[in-house]
């Protein structure tokens, strides 16, 4: 192993024990990291993992138990006493301003100033701040463009800024919060080696995370957690990703998918060269076309920002349509409302499940009817009927297995994969021709992207379509009949799985097909 | 458990204001004792004096569900102040122009008020539908143009009252005041008691029946909390800002419509705003958006305002100390839940964080 140093525990918590009212979200948790090591938290949605760190960061008060760093035993009262015992936090979701240039938002709450002009007016110091930031960035191999604004920049390059924020902040320890849910194969290889060169200059890191591929990469230790107790912690050398599975979700887990022969039916979707711009009003989606089959799980295989969001919203109903047709059940659905599109048979589990897919404020029970609010059993002549609407959540809530068990809850309160369950719970229930799933197991652990793999088979395997949409690429090669691989708001070819492999599919989605400048750049 | 502690906090609020509101008359040189004691007794001292307090409350409590009805959709309805004036406005035309039999002729008043603050206010929602420019804006450009439309079509002379600053007063038939000569809770009836109250009360309650129980309300707050959900799903968002705007209107609408019908029978030339929409901004904040909770958040602020004036001719402390004790208290009971509103309201806005392992 690298350069830990087995005597310096920078982390000792002990006994960390959480309640939120009668909800015991850490039970008694013990969890000690040594200086230089990699530090995987892993546990399924909802494990307490989170809620863990949030105690060490300073942003919940632990019920019961101690922390110490770097031996002294200290209370962290709010995050500024984390700061300044060199914790920095990366949250999951992004904490910078999008109107800010990287080295403003690095810099933001910790600016120097100097006099400038011939009026002597204060001034932020931003070129000996961006000459910092520079050689911060150099030192740790963390590439960013000091003066773009982060609206400008890639996902990775926003989550490095985070990193830089932190280490501006003189952090040795880093936690990241599931830092790789929002970034692509390439971002996270890099991502990998960022933490590398991170832990061989001294610093120690903690990563929340679920997947276990990126845990054997990169980490060295690994602690699972179950609902809300430490199973154990293991040298990550000697497991292998089936052990760590079965300890976080504490039953033996497929990773393969179970799949019947394919009974291929009549083409039910036809795309037929559709153009759809994006919100810069440029062409996102150039004359593409594609047929969905019954009984198939067509898959879309791309890097993003090809054109996948603007094709999906196009094909609901959300963008318009500039030029071509989507013919659904025979009927031209380009340019229709959502309503429609709904009613003609075609559903969608979106890309974005708390922007388009839920109403976070509303409960279970509400965001299980959105699309059937007005019909009948929930509805009659405008008047809701709560029993039937409560009635209808329970029954999917046992179903899909959505915990917890409390209709009225707020689906803001649900973890990422729970939440997912309802959405797919209710769409499933529409019982569509054709089932558009946009990225569906994006952030969710291993049970949970097992359970939505086996709805989307289930559909299939009624005769039913599927368009899966994913830039996981293990799962459109574990799902698909057939792959089709986007590029530049077209689809360059379609590949039967059978034909289809990570390289071949690799080459198809750096433009290998199209133009060879492209994939020498 | 949440709605205990709001309540408590609500109390605890009100204490505090009227707490600082004492130091501030202390400062001035005036015993507060004194002047809350006079304060409470305005309100409560004679039958009359609670009977005028709510006549005062029910325009607040309507404009106050108002407001608050648009924020439970995601709007701000800045308008009140300019709807509550074409209510008003179109009731005493209909009041005085019109000659229908009593009762009918009340309610066609009050219906075309409310239809006529609810194409108003309607238009800031189509504005916003349409175009996409803020509700904030047009509404507040709409509450001059109302201001300044009413003041036109009062000095039109078929219409102004000779050798006065008001129009002509509404026909008999048209006045949802009780009839006089009770003489019953000693001099309760004394002042212009009408049924506006009570309209108010049963408004309170279908809006809350409204939001709760129909398709229209899970549309209406779908859009409000989540619009790119709500569109996802499949609703109508243009179309939902619009009713929703509309229903708002007809709200403030319906609040100027009683206090014309109910106690002034005219309306006057107004020099500034009278603030009772802008009132309703408070209630509603008072009220944590709740139409039942304006009810008690309106005779609140409604009691503050009749019973609070009264100290300046008893003790000689000038109106304007007086204005400032109540705004404290009202900036004491809603800056909590105002930043709480903005906070949720942005955060809505920009869509909210995930909370995990809860």
């Amino acid at each position: 192993m690298k350069n830990v140093d087995f005597q310096t525990k920078v982390i000792e918590m002990k006994g960390i024990t959480k309640k939120f009212g009668d909800f015991v979200a850490n039970d008694s948790i013990d969890l000690t990291v040594h200086k230089g090591e990699i530090h995987a938290l892993l546990g399924e949605n909802g494990a307490g993992k989170t809620t863990l760190m949030n105690v060490l960061y300073g942003l919940y008060l632990p019920t019961e138990g101690n922390i110490s760093i770097n031996g002294e035993r200290i209370e962290i009262k709010n995050p500024n006493i984390a700061i300044e015992k060199g914790i920095g936090m990366v949250h999951q979701h992004f904490m910078l301003i999008d109107k800010f240039t990287v080295v403003e938002n690095i810099i933001l709450g910790m600016e120097t100033t100097i006099k400038k002009g011939s009026f002597d007016t204060k001034c932020i110091d931003i070129e000996s701040a961006t000459r910092e930031v520079e050689e911060l960035s150099k030192k740790y191999g963390l590439h960013v463009d000091s003066n773009a604004k982060i609206h400008d920049i890639s996902v990775g390059m926003q989550q490095r800024v985070e990193i830089l924020k932190a280490l501006y902040r003189g952090a040795d320890i880093l936690i990241l919060d599931e830092p790789t849910a929002v970034l692509t194969p390439q971002e996270v290889e890099e991502l990998i080696q960022i933490m590398g060169s991170l832990t061989e200059q001294g610093k120690t890191i903690i990563i929340i995370t679920h997947k276990l591929k990126e845990i054997k990469q990169a980490a060295d230790y690994c602690t699972i957690i179950r609902r809300g107790k430490r199973i154990d912690t293991v040298k990550v050398n000697d497991v292998t990703e089936e052990d760590l599975a079965e300890m976080m979700v504490g039953r033996q887990v497929s990773f393969a998918v179970d799949k019947k022969e394919m009974n291929r039916g009549e083409v039910v979707l036809d795309i037929d060269n559709i153009v759809v711009k994006d919100n810069r009003k440029l062409n996102a989606v150039k004359g593409l076309s594609l047929q969905l089959h019954k009984g198939e799980i067509l898959g879309i295989a791309g890097v993003d920002g090809n054109g996948q969001s603007e094709f999906l919203e196009g094909l609901t109903g959300l963008r318009p349509i500039e030029s071509g047709k989507i013919i659904l059940n025979g009927e031209n659905i380009a340019n229709t409302t959502p309503r429609n599109i709904m009613e003609k048979g075609m559903c969608n589990i979106p890309e974005d499940r708390q922007k388009r897919g839920l109403i976070l404020d509303f409960s279970i029970a509400e965001n299980m009817i959105l699309e059937n609010y007005d019909k009948e059993p929930f509805s009659k002549s405008g008047r809701l009927n709560h029993e039937n609407i409560e009635e209808h959540a329970k029954k999917l809530i046992e179903k899909f297995d959505v915990r917890p068990r409390n209709e009225k809850q707020a689906a803001g309160s649900l973890s990422g994969g729970n939440q997912q369950k309802v959405i797919i719970s209710r769409e499933i229930t529409n019982d569509p021709d054709v089932l558009i799933a946009a990225q569906p197991t994006r952030g969710l652990d291993v049970g949970a992207i097992e359970f939505v793999h086996k709805y989307l088979v289930e559909q299939r395997d009624n005769e039913k379509a599927v368009l899966l949409v994913s830039f996981e690429l293990d799962e459109i090669l574990n799902l698909s009949d057939r792959i089709a691989v986007i590029y530049n708001g077209k689809i360059v070819d379609i590949l039967d799985r059978k034909d289809a492999d990570e390289k071949k599919l690799g080459y198809l989605m750096a433009g290998g097909g199209v133009d060879d400048e492209k994939k020498q750049a | 458990m949440m709605k205990r502690n709001r309540l408590k906090f609500t109390i605890i609020s009100i204490l505090v204001g009227l707490l600082v509101g004492a130091f501030i008359l202390l400062a001035v040189g005036f015993n507060p004792l004194e002047a809350y004691t006079i304060m409470i007794r305005g309100i409560f001292g004679k039958p009359k004096y609670i009977s005028w307090t709510i006549i005062r409350s029910t325009p607040l409590i309507l404009t106050g569900i108002s407001v608050a009805f648009a924020f439970r959709t995601g709007l701000f309805n800045i308008g009140a102040e300019g709807q509550f004036i074409i209510g008003a406005l179109v009731a005493t035309l209909v009041g005085y122009f019109w000659n229908l039999p009593p009762v009918i002729h009340a309610i066609v008043a009050i219906l075309m008020a409310c239809l006529a603050a609810a194409i108003w206010a309607g238009l800031a929602g189509f504005l916003k539908a349409k175009f996409g420019v803020n509700e904030v804006i047009t509404t507040i450009m709409l509450n001059w143009i109302a201001l300044y439309l009413s003041n036109a079509i009062v000095f039109w002379d078929k219409f102004k009252r000779p050798n006065s600053e008001a129009s002509q007063k509404i026909l008999e038939t048209a006045s949802i005041r009780l009839p006089k000569g009770i003489n019953f809770l000693g001099d309760f009836f004394r002042a212009p008691v009408n049924w506006g109250f009570i309209i108010a009360i049963l408004v309170a309650i279908l809006i809350r029946h409204i939001l709760k129980n129909t398709t229209l309300g899970y549309q209406l707050r779908a859009v409000g909390f989540n619009s790119d959900a709500a569109e996802y799903g499949g609703i109508d968002v243009k179309k939902n800002i619009v009713i929703s705007m509309a229903i708002a209107g007809a709200l403030s609408g319906l609040a100027g419509a009683v206090h014309v019908l109910g106690v002034t029978e005219e309306v006057s030339v107004l020099a500034a705003m009278e603030g009772n929409g802008f009132d309703g901004i408070a209630v509603s904040l008072i009220a944590a958006n709740s139409s039942i909770g304006c009810i008690f958040a309106g005779l609140l602020f409604g009691g503050l305002k009749y019973g609070g004036y009264k100290i300046q001719p008893a003790m000689g402390a000038p109106s304007e100390i007086i204005s400032i004790v109540i705004g404290i208290i009202v900036f004491f009971i809603s800056m909590p839940k105002l930043i709480e509103m903005l906070t949720t309201l942005r955060a809505r806005r920009k869509r909210g964080g995930e909370i995990e392992s809860k």
